[in-house]
């Protein structure tokens, strides 16, 4: 329940929200869209990507010289968890055709198709396979399927959406490829939601032209997930799945090819080496790298670990100037911080307004201009909602959808919202939620071409940790899309490579010669990465035992120590 | 969280331990100074990995729960599971009945459900589990896949069963069986699918790859929004 002085200002939200149906009703937007300009504008003073110290140069590797965002430059000038030379490589714990790094959509994907083409899988994940953003996902996934619509129109949506920033080759395969994986998924049981004829139900989204989401009601990424994951474990003789047990560094040859990974078991703190042919990195986002302090609607286990890998080895990175916030995540309760409150809720006709309940921006603007407009009202205008843990949010007006729409269209189109909030005690069908924007995408990352190679060879990438897709913004729905879409080709040609390669003899000098960059371009740093888990312990807590610790390792969402 | 906050006493693993008043488990854990490394994933209810079972002082039952939903409460006694071993039958969907002759094959022990109801009362989702179980047992699909939708695979009801069955497997293949056999499909699809594979947009395609960035943005511009769905 919101306490005290919150249902205040909740009574100010009533008072307007007469007035504020009266004007919805009229059919017209309930506040003047943005023109361009002022879309710039907004975008240049308030949004976090565009702060003077959001970006900064990273020092080394195949990207040096080139600014990224602040903390994906300190993530990458970071040392190894291992030092070489304690490492056995001799011992090879798994020899396999494909290996794949990371059990969500995207990997658990190309496992199955991997299979597919008659060669042995292993798939290494951090948690189980499945607890990933793949499962989080309500909304939908693109894929022009119905006669209004067609690949051509969601090849301009994408790419327009992505500033033209976009690998052309790439939106090609995504958009072409679409339709089959729609009928792919329906094959393997996938409960899209139907006409009473057959025909795919289509919902609108963000920036697109046409109706093309496809849903799941609003379980798709659960749906879809548990789907692949059944599909993965129908195939144990070939798909082998070594949960908890999450990739630390790549192993390459004597050929300078990429030749697996090295493992390590989170509990038993154990190595594994892992010998593979072709490696398929799937390890998702960098959520709980809490960029610039701000909460995220990501899994636990999206620290980005990928990237690291990957450009230690040798890979070039794409876009990772731009960071997607999703404008409405939850600050109260502080338990559910970052929880994405779906775009759905603004679709419905819900309302954003601020602490005296007056409308401040048009409720659909582009995500990252609808972002930019609520931070702006809770900085300087001061017109936000303090939490008791002193975050500051504005009110998404809930309520007015079921005076609009008629009592009960919150319960039947919001299930898994009414839910979460009805857990502690509000009902969003009779109070507003606080919302704030919240850490939600990584645009760019692992540049891979039209058959998920990264620039490296041996070495491929699908999913949320590959770069070039959606150039520096991402459509929703395009990356439910873009994991299956890409996991499976990325999986075919993997295989395919896979029957050819000759692996030389295993090294891990391209980890040594990283320590060397660092040290010859003066970095001094006791940051470790990739960080695998996030650390949300109580800085009392962990300082009993250890005078130093380094705050970049823990994400301080719970708030419990500062960032320096 | 802030400084001046209520503690409350709960016991992690036997040790008494203080934590803020209303945090979830998750949270009251890694206040306690765990840093989890299994039972957790997303942490907003989607997952299942955070199942977990506790009590409360003064009460006989063992209550089941989301470790990432449920809020402390003091004396509560907490524990965690990392998953649920739990029974998957494996099988190829192109070959299986979307009837019952799938379960008894595959899933024979769903049948020696005794209708305890227990399942639907640990089920943090408040799903009807005895209901969409009975269903597949009548070999009514639909209705089990239906009933079922909203499970997360948490595990509890199976932790529970005097049955000793896996349900959230058992939906799973209901589910599966029912979208690969029992829904209708789609005409437009199909048609779409011959059109790619006929070439119908690849003249197009070509052409607008190759335009510059100045013609992607006129095209972009002028395209016309058209949300009637045929
Ligand atoms: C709340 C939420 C809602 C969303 N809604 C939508 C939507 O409506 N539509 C849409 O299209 N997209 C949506 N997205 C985005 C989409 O879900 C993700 O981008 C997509 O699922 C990513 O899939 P993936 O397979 O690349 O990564 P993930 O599904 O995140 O899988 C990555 C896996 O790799 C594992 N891993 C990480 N590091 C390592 C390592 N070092 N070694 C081994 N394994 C590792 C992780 O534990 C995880 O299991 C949403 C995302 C979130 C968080
Ligand atoms: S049906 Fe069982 S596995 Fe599914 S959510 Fe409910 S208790 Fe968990
Ligand atoms: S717990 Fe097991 S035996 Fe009891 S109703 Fe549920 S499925 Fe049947
Ligand atoms: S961590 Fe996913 S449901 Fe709790």
């Amino acid at each position: 329940m919101y306490p005290e002085y919150m249902m205040e200002s909740i009574k100010m939200v009533e008072k307007t929200r007469p007035k504020r149906v009266e004007i919805a009703k009229i059919g017209k937007p309930v506040v003047e869209p943005m023109k361009l300009k002022e879309r710039e504008e907004i975008l240049n003073r308030f949004h976090p990507d565009y702060k003077a110290d959001a970006r900064r140069v990273l020092r080394i590797g195949p990207n040096k010289g080139e600014k990224l965002t602040t903390k994906v430059s300190e993530l990458l000038e970071s040392h190894s968890r291992i030092s070489p030379d304690d490492i056995d490589l001799s011992n090879v714990d798994y020899d396999v055709d494909v290996l794949i790094i990371g059990g969500g959509g995207g990997g658990s994907m190309a496992a199955i198709w991997a299979q597919k083409q008659g060669v042995k899988v292993l798939i290494s994940t951090k948690l189980r396979i499945g607890d990933a953003n793949s499962m989080m996902s309500q909304g939908g996934m693109q894929a022009a399927v119905n006669p209004h619509d067609n690949p051509i129109i969601h090849y301009l949506d994408a790419i327009g959406g992505g500033h033209f920033d976009n690998k052309p080759e790439l939106v090609e395969t995504l958009t072409m490829d679409a339709p089959m994986i729609a009928k792919y998924l329906e094959e393997l049981g996938v409960m899209w939601d139907k006409e009473e004829d057959g025909v795919l139900v289509t919902k609108a989204g963000g920036g697109t032209s046409r109706r093309r989401m496809l849903s799941c009601r609003d379980y798709t990424g659960v749906e879809i997930m548990r789907t692949l994951r059944d599909e993965v474990k129908n195939h144990p003789e070939d798909i082998y799945v070594l949960e908890y047990t999450p990739a630390i560094e790549l192993i390459m040859d004597n050929k300078d090819q990429v030749a697996g990974a090295l493992l390590y078991q989170t509990e038993t703190e154990e190595y594994v080496v892992v010998r593979a042919k072709t490696t398929i990195i799937t390890t998702g986002g960098y959520g709980r790298l809490h960029i610039q302090g701000f909460a995220t609607t990501n899994h636990y286990g999206a620290t980005a670990d990928g990237l690291v890998m990957a450009y230690r080895a040798g890979a070039k990175l794409l876009y990772l100037d731009s960071v997607q916030y999703h404008p409405t995540g939850a600050i109260f309760p502080e338990q559910i911080l970052g929880f994405l409150v779906t775009e759905k809720v603004r679709g419905l006709g819900g309302q954003p307004v601020n602490k005296f309940g007056e409308l401040f921006v048009f409720p659909l603007e582009p995500r990252d201009v609808e972002a930019s407009a609520f931070i702006r009202e809770c900085t300087e205008r001061e017109k936000g909602i303090t939490t008791p843990a002193g975050r500051a949010g504005i009110w998404l007006d809930s309520p007015i959808i079921d005076i609009l729409s008629g009592p009960g269209t919150i319960q039947k189109n919001l299930p898994a919202m009414v839910r979460q909030y009805h857990r502690f005690e509000i009902d969003i069908s009779k109070y507003p939620m606080l919302v704030f924007p919240t850490l939600h995408y990584q645009n760019g990352g692992i540049e891979i071409n039209e058959k998920g190679e990264t620039t490296i060879p041996n070495l491929y990438a699908a999913g949320e940790t590959s770069g070039g897709l959606h150039g520096r913004n991402r459509l929703m729905g395009n990356s439910i899309l873009d994991y299956n879409v890409f996991g499976r080709r990325a999986a075919l040609h993997a295989s395919e490579k896979a029957k050819t390669v000759k692996l030389g003899k295993l090294h891990l000098d391209h980890v040594r010669n990283y320590e060397k960059e660092l040290k010859e371009s003066g970095i001094e740093t006791k940051r470790i990465a990739p960080i695998l888990l996030p650390d949300y312990r109580n800085f009392e807590v962990i300082r009993k035992h250890r005078k130093e610790f380094d705050p970049f390792l823990g994400g301080g969402i719970t708030g419990w120590y500062e960032e320096e | 969280m802030e400084s001046d906050q209520k503690l409350i006493p709960v016991y992690i693993m036997g040790e008494k331990v203080m934590v803020p008043e209303g945090s979830t488990i998750i949270d009251a854990l890694e206040y306690a100074g765990f840093q989890l490394k299994k039972g957790i994933g997303c942490r907003e209810g989607f997952c299942g990995a955070c199942a977990t079972v506790y009590r409360l002082p003064g009460d006989f039952k063992l209550i089941g729960g989301l470790a990432c939903q449920t809020v402390v409460e003091p004396g509560m006694y907490l524990a965690q599971i990392p998953c649920t071993p739990a029974q998957k039958a494996t099988y190829n969907i192109e070959k299986e009945n979307p009837d019952v002759s799938s379960f008894l094959k595959l899933y024979p022990e769903v049948f020696r459900c005794v209708s305890c109801n227990t399942c639907t009362k640990i089920c943090p989702q408040e799903i009807e589990v005895m209901d969409y179980v009975n269903a597949i047992i009548r070999g009514d699909i639909a209705e089990a896949a239906d009933l079922s939708f909203d499970c997360i695979m948490c595990g509890l009801c199976t932790m529970r069963c005097p049955a000793e069955m896996a349900q959230y497997n058992i939906a799973l293949l209901a589910r599966r069986l029912f979208g690969r056999y029992l829904t209708k499909r789609s005409d437009y699809l199909y048609e779409r699918l011959k059109d790619i594979a006929d070439g119908k947009f690849d003249k197009e395609m070509k052409n607008i790859k190759q335009l510059s960035r100045e013609g992607l943005e006129k095209r972009y511009k002028e395209r016309d929004l058209d949300f009637d769905i045929t």
